[in-house]
């Protein structure tokens, strides 16, 4: 990766501990800015805590974490989450709010007076214009739809990182497909930083730059899909791939 | 009782006896010019007696409060320690046993010597001359059953038992002084023995389902089926002799009033007191009328003419009764409303943040639990705890309401809270809200419904307690039912516990929109 331009993301050595459990050890990571790079692993492998770092969901034990170059220690967690787009696995939308007001919600909290229209920006992005979509409920929409309007939510403020976790998992394959067809093309127009959690290799190496594999709170190994899937730098990271390739997975 | 009749037969007594008695006896000591408090305890001949008190103090010139139908001995008997009723009528074995907590004694001279002394060293109140009869336990059969087996004492019961089939409350055969110590002191033992409730005792006994009932010896009822009390020959029940029982104040500050009292001394013999209490509860006679036609006949009164005749109020259907009362039925609600409104409103404004506040603490179960204890103690022990603080009426009514309103809300808000669209509130804190925004905008929104819920349980279970306030005096639709239940009145219970129960369903449904309204649409 370019050393000359300032890492967007950047874990240095970070270790976090949940009592015996050893969740995240020693890992290191940097994101450039505009790369899209793809945390996989197995359930319990640390790669959501890893996610979670970056807007201080979780604070680690030891090591650094930096966001644009700033030590996220020195940054008030409500301004950093604020200034991160975030997009869970569930969306997290509020019920009792209309999508065009989930839409805006962080715009609005970063008291920008156009956070609306901004809003209408983002769900046209994500094939949602307000105009059919804006006054309903997040019930009366499809999971599918749901996402959508949580990326748009994510992205209503123009930031610069975005961090998703798992954000496809809980869709049919088809409405997943097509949902990662879309966020690929948006994020290629976009050109926003973006840390991705996800179990399904295939969607890692569909969507991400690189690839970087946890197991066991560490880090097996960091590369782009075709690298990796060439030369995997473990007995694990290979059975991975293997397991991945047989059409059962 | 009803207020608004009670008040117009009361004045119009008084009226009547400023008007015809021409040297009004003045009352010398009424400068501290403080209503006499006249107190009863539910049942009827309780009732009956303040009732008397009542008229006398007015024909001698002194304003009454009337606070008929309070709790039970515990409550009436607080509220005399504590200052809030001047005198109700007692019975000293009562006094003996329930209040000093002694072995109960059949001499009745004996007893009135304790209780005088040791009221007088604790509290500084006072037992008048008991009045003239008294209301312990009887043993009754059929005429006919005494008629044909020689039967006069218990002595003779003894020998006839074995043939006999006993009806009797579930309390007197429980108890040392009833059943088991009959039994003994007696040599007593009944062929059968069959549990009976009072309300069915007296049926069954007249329709030879029974022979032999306990019941108390001035019931009415002995009276209307012509039965015959055996003589407690070996003067087993213990000595309940009715007295007033004055307050440390009345008792120091106004003598007149205790003169006034006093007059009814010796005054009511058994058979005259079972006459009275048949007059109430078997031909419905209104207290007042009785109370003032029994004072009359006692020369204590003059007669209350022909204004107050013996017209029985059971002429009239329920409906004409409800209709006739719809005046008093009304002020009764709004009484109802208030006490309910008011605890709830102040319930609301306590428990809302008490549950918002423990939403974040590790002891919140522990102190949700603590609050739901409260919830447990019985409506009238809460009552009869606040006496002392607080002394009849609404105060205690109210603070007692509040505390029963506090748990249905306090737990709903903790559990709706916390429970409210968790995927909503994680993503809430990890897009960057404030807790305080994430409490605004999502989890008071969604937790809602449930906190108004709670809202609509405390409505509703403050509806129905709030008819135990009249236990304490403090009004509300309790007051026809607590009479009711102590004249056996029907119709009267009905005239409270219909408006109540329409009440709680109005309450529960006009909430029920509420709760619709501040529910967020999804």
């Amino acid at each position: 990766m370019p050393e000359s331009v300032t890492a967007a993301l950047v874990a240095d050595d970070v270790t976090r501990r949940y009592g015996e459990t050893t969740a995240l050890d020693g890992v290191s990571l940097e994101v450039a800015p505009g790369e899209c790079v793809a945390l996989v692993g197995e359930s319990g492998s640390g790669k959501t805590t890893l996610l979670r770092c970056f807007n201080r969901l979780v604070e680690p034990d030891s090591g650094r974490v930096l966001v644009d170059g700033r030590d996220t220690r020195a940054i008030d967690p409500i301004a950093l989450r604020r200034n991160i787009g975030y997009v869970p696995q569930e969306g997290g939308l509020l019920p009792h709010w209309t999508v065009l007001r989930n839409a805006a919600l962080v715009p609005w909290l970063l008291g920008r007076p156009d956070s609306t229209d901004r809003a209408r920006a983002a769900l046209d992005k994500v094939g949602l214009p307000a105009s059919g979509f804006g006054q309903r409920r997040p019930r009366q929409l499809s999971g599918g739809q749901r996402q959508r309007v949580a990326i748009a939510r994510a992205l209503a403020a123009e930031p610069s990182i975005i961090l998703l976790d798992e954000p496809f998992g809980a869709l049919d394959a088809i409405t997943r497909a097509d949902l990662q067809e879309s966020f690929l093309a948006l994020r290629r127009n976009l050109g926003v930083t973006t840390l991705l959690v996800t179990h399904d290799l295939h969607e890692a190496f569909l969507l991400a730059d690189r690839v970087a594999v946890l197991r066991e709170g560490r880090i097996e190994q960091v590369a782009p899909p075709a690298d990796l899937a060439r030369h995997p730098a473990s007995p694990y990271v290979a059975e991975l791939l293997a397991r991945a390739r047989t059409p059962a997975a | 009782m009803r207020r608004i009749p009670r008040l117009a037969a009361s004045h119009l007594v008084l009226a009547a006896g400023l008007a015809l008695s021409a040297p009004v006896p003045a009352a010398q000591d009424i400068p501290p010019g403080r209503s006499i408090v006249v107190a009863s305890k539910p049942f009827g001949e309780s009732f009956l007696l303040a009732e008397m008190f009542a008229q006398l103090l007015e024909a001698r010139g002194f304003a009454v409060d009337r606070r008929p139908g309070l709790g039970a001995t515990e409550i009436a008997f607080q509220a005399v320690r504590a200052g809030s009723v001047d005198v109700y009528p007692e019975y000293t074995g009562t006094g003996l046993v329930a209040i000093l907590g002694l072995e109960p004694d059949a001499d009745a001279r004996r007893v009135f010597d304790i209780v005088s002394t040791g009221f007088r060293d604790r509290w500084g109140a006072r037992w008048l001359p008991p009045l003239g009869f008294e209301n312990t336990y009887a043993i009754a059969v059929r005429r006919a059953t005494a008629d044909s087996l020689g039967l006069a004492t218990l002595t003779d019961l003894a020998a006839a038992a074995p043939r006999l089939v006993a009806g009797l409350s579930p309390d007197f055969i429980g108890r040392d002084d009833g059943l088991p110590g009959l039994a003994a002191a007696y040599g007593l033992e009944f062929g059968q023995v069959r549990s009976l409730l009072q309300a069915v005792k007296y049926q069954a006994l007249a329709e030879r389902a029974v022979d032999v009932i306990d019941g108390y010896s001035t019931d009415g009822l002995i009276d209307r089926f012509d039965l015959v009390v055996l003589e407690d020959d070996r003067r087993f029940f213990p000595a309940y002799e009715a007295a007033p029982l004055v307050g440390r104040d009345l008792a120091t500050n106004r003598p007149a009033a205790i003169a006034a009292l006093a007059e009814l001394g010796g005054r009511l013999d058994v058979e005259r007191m079972r006459a009275l209490n048949r007059r109430i509860e078997v031909d419905r006679v209104p207290v007042e009328q009785v109370a003032a036609h029994a004072l009359a006949d006692l020369g204590l009164l003059r007669d209350p003419g022909t204004t107050t005749g013996g017209r029985t109020t059971d002429e009239t259907g329920l409906i004409e009764y409800l209709v006739a009362r719809r005046a008093t039925l009304a002020a009764l609600t709004l009484e109802h409303l208030v006490l309910v409104g008011i605890s709830l409103l102040f319930a609301i404004l306590v428990a809302v943040p008490i549950g918002l506040a423990l939403e974040r603490t590790a002891a919140a179960e522990s102190v949700i639990r603590a609050v739901g204890l409260l919830q447990v103690v019985p409506g009238i022990a809460l009552l009869a705890f606040m006496i002392p603080l607080l002394g009849i009426g609404a105060r205690p009514a109210l603070v007692a309401l509040f505390l029963y309103a506090l748990y249905p809300i306090v737990r709903n808000t903790y559990s709706g809270v916390r429970n409210a669209g968790p995927e909503a509130v994680r993503a809430s804190e990890a897009i960057g809200m404030t807790p305080g925004q994430t409490l605004r905008y999502v989890r008071l929104p969604l937790a809602a419904p449930v906190i108004m819920a709670g809202i609509r349980t405390a409505a509703v279970i403050n509806v129905g307690t709030a008819t135990l306030a009249a236990f304490i005096g403090a009004g509300g639709l309790g007051e026809p039912i607590v009479s009711g239940l102590a004249l056996s009145d029907t119709r009267m219970i009905l005239s409270g516990a219909i408006p109540a129960a329409i009440l709680a369903l109005i309450v529960d449904g006009g909430l029920g929109l509420l709760e619709r309204a501040v529910s967020p649409r999804t």
